[in-house]
């Protein structure tokens, strides 16, 4: 695979199609992920972001195209396999486990690399303790960890999928829409929670907000009707004509 | 979405009940007849089947109508050791029965469970279910192991040339047996394996995203409630002295899933409390109406499966407890390191 601009990528998306029934929500996506990037896709509702992150993460196959993660060709990988080569992620929809506590919803992520012998014999409880407190810290839900998880506001949910997401330490990050129903202030926070992973992990997010991708990423992909309308970094692709005609008056 | 309280998850009644059960076990033969002492055995041995379901159903979310399947194969093999081979030592067939449960489990877990795809809560009910169904019929026309009649009495358990004699002999073993297997599972549903179990339950199709081979836990809890169905089918052949084809079919699966079901799904306690109130029911409802007491008891079922989905423990159990704590701030762990200490004030 061709590393682009010098940094190695990530996830290297090459024709992808998605065809469902008669409608083609893919038409043949590529997408490069290159090596600590903050990488933006917008598009209008239904132009198949939510498709694509899917089909990267194994919830979709693909019809048509590849998709190849750290070099191997993942696209007939499940998504366990994914997941375990390195791949976190957070649906459009959130879901966290309401039933269960707080802690117990990052416990579960971050044990998922271990044996399941390990897990029988409950070997991990104590050495996964701190990360798991570091990452409650960082997302401001450290202070009822035995609270279920069902209880805590919408916004404090979609923390604590991202927090689960990134305790599992990824090396990508996918992200569907993190901010959809928070309040200006939960966004702005947001931005800040997602800062500092620059340094560990990729990240390739769905966003409505505008201001927000412009503050966070480095490139953006636009897509509509299903196909890559233009991409680039940020400043360039925000101001292109064909993405003005093609999204923000669309 | 119930309210979380500090109040809820400190409440624990589990606990409570599993002391009183188990103190209730201990004395009664003390207080009662031979009659109710070889009752209450049958409990415990049937028991034993009803936590082989509810862990596979209650925690892994396995719809299996197969439990008797498991019961019954291990029965037969136990009895025919017994009466073609003469061995009757409870060290030999107590660990056969539990291997036939296991391969037999197995088997079929490869048939049903650990296939290509994820198989609907629906195909595996039926895969089970016709699985216990064909396995009987073959036992009904096979002569060697007896046909329509069974295998009929079976010489006693024998521990070190002494007999395990129905009556509190057989009571006490039983019970010591259902107690361990009972605590064995009780640390297995608390473990960070259990933790993935609810996960499962809660969110089957997000765990895999973490990375957890879902089928693989589903095909490890299913053989171990095959080998624990293999136990309870070994002792149940012995303390009623006979095997037959009922045994393996889909009537005792189905009286297994409505055991639990009317006791209470995923607690594990909840299933023995199903068999000793059902059988009891059963017991003083065909003492006062000779022929109708099923239709009483059928409906009496209806309306705890209908009206309390979360069975009879329901009434005292939240639904905190039933699913559980598992990190570090079970209960069980809370008294090492008292969470309030990381209590910081958020803005
Ligand atoms: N499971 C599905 N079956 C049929 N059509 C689907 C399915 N999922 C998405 N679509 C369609 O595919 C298109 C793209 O959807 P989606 O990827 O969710 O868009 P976005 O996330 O950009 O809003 C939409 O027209 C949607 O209706
Ligand atoms: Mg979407």
């Amino acid at each position: 695979m061709n590393p682009t601009s010098g940094a190695s990528s990530v996830l290297e998306v090459r024709g992808v199609k998605k065809i469902y029934a008669t409608l083609t929500a893919l038409g043949g996506v590529d997408l490069t992920v290159t090596e600590r990037s903050f990488h933006g896709l917008i598009g209008p509702n239904g132009s198949g972001k939510s498709t694509l992150l899917k089909s990267i993460a194994g919830a979709e196959t693909p019809t048509e195209g590849t998709v190849g993660f750290l070099g191997n060709d993942i696209t007939q990988a499940t998504p366990a396999e994914r997941s375990r080569a390195g791949m976190s992620l957070k649906f459009q929809i959130t879901s966290i486990l309401p039933m269960l506590s707080v802690y117990d919803n990052v416990l579960l992520a971050v044990q998922a690399q271990d044996s399941m012998l390990a897990l029988l014999l409950s070997r991990t409880r104590e050495p996964l303790h701190h990360r798991i407190m570091d990452m409650l810290v960082q997302f401001r839900l450290d202070y009822r960890p035995d609270e279920l998880a069902g209880a805590l506001s919408h916004g404090q949910q979609q923390w604590l999928e991202i927090a689960m997401a990134l305790a599992r330490e990824p090396k990508l990050l996918l992200l569907d829409e993190p901010t959809a129903g928070m309040s200006p202030q939960e966004r702005r926070a947001t931005g800040k929670l997602l800062a500092p992973i620059r340094e560990r992990c990729s990240l390739l997010i769905v966003e409505h907000d505008l201001d927000f991708i412009r503050d966070i990423c480095d490139t953006l992909t636009v897509l509509d009707q299903g196909l890559v309308v233009d991409s680039g970094p940020t400043q360039i692709v925000q101001n292109s004509a064909k993405v003005k005609e093609a999204y923000f008056h669309a | 979405m119930p309210p979380a309280t500090a109040s809820t998850s400190k409440r624990r009644v589990i606990p409570w009940i599993e002391g009183i059960l188990l103190v209730l076990f201990l004395l009664l033969p003390l207080a009662v007849d031979d009659f109710w002492v070889l009752f209450v055995t049958r409990a415990f041995i049937l028991g034993l089947l009803a936590l082989s379901f509810d862990l596979v159903w209650g925690y892994a979310g396995i719809l299996s109508f197969g439990q008797a399947l498991f019961f019954g194969v291990a029965g037969y093999c136990c009895a025919l050791l017994a009466t073609k081979a003469g061995i009757t030592s409870i060290l030999v067939l107590l660990p056969v029965a539990a291997l036939a449960g296991l391969v037999v489990s197995l088997m079929l877990a490869f048939l049903v469970i650990l296939g290509k795809r994820v198989p609907t809560t629906v195909f595996v009910a039926l895969g089970t279910l016709t699985g216990s169904y064909v396995v009987e019929r073959l036992a009904r026309g096979w002569s060697y192991v007896g046909g329509q009649n069974g295998i009929p009495s079976l010489p006693r358990l024998t521990l070190f040339g002494h007999e395990i004699a129905e009556g509190p002999v057989y009571y006490y073993f039983a019970l010591a047996i259902l107690a361990l297997i009972y605590l064995g599972l009780r640390w297995l549903t608390r473990s960070q394996f259990g933790l993935v179990l609810a996960g499962i339950r809660e969110q089957e199709a997000r765990i895999t995203f973490f990375g957890y081979h879902v089928q693989n836990y589903k095909g490890v809890v299913f053989a171990i409630a095959g080998l624990i169905a293999g136990i309870s089918g070994g002792l149940y052949a012995f303390h009623e002295g006979y095997v037959g084809p009922g045994q393996l079919g889909p009537v005792l699966s189905t009286q297994v899933v409505l055991y639990v079901l009317f006791g209470g799904v995923g607690t594990l306690i909840g299933g023995i409390i199903g068999v000793s109130m059902i059988d009891l029911f059963s017991y003083y409802l065909s003492q006062i109406w000779e022929t109708g007491w099923p239709i009483v008891l059928g409906l009496l079922l209806l309306i705890v499966v209908m009206f309390k989905p979360t069975g009879l423990i329901g009434f005292l159990v939240t639904a905190r407890e039933r699913v559980g704590s598992f990190g570090r701030f079970a209960p069980e762990l809370k008294d090492a390191k008292k969470p309030q200490a990381a209590a910081t004030e958020t803005p």
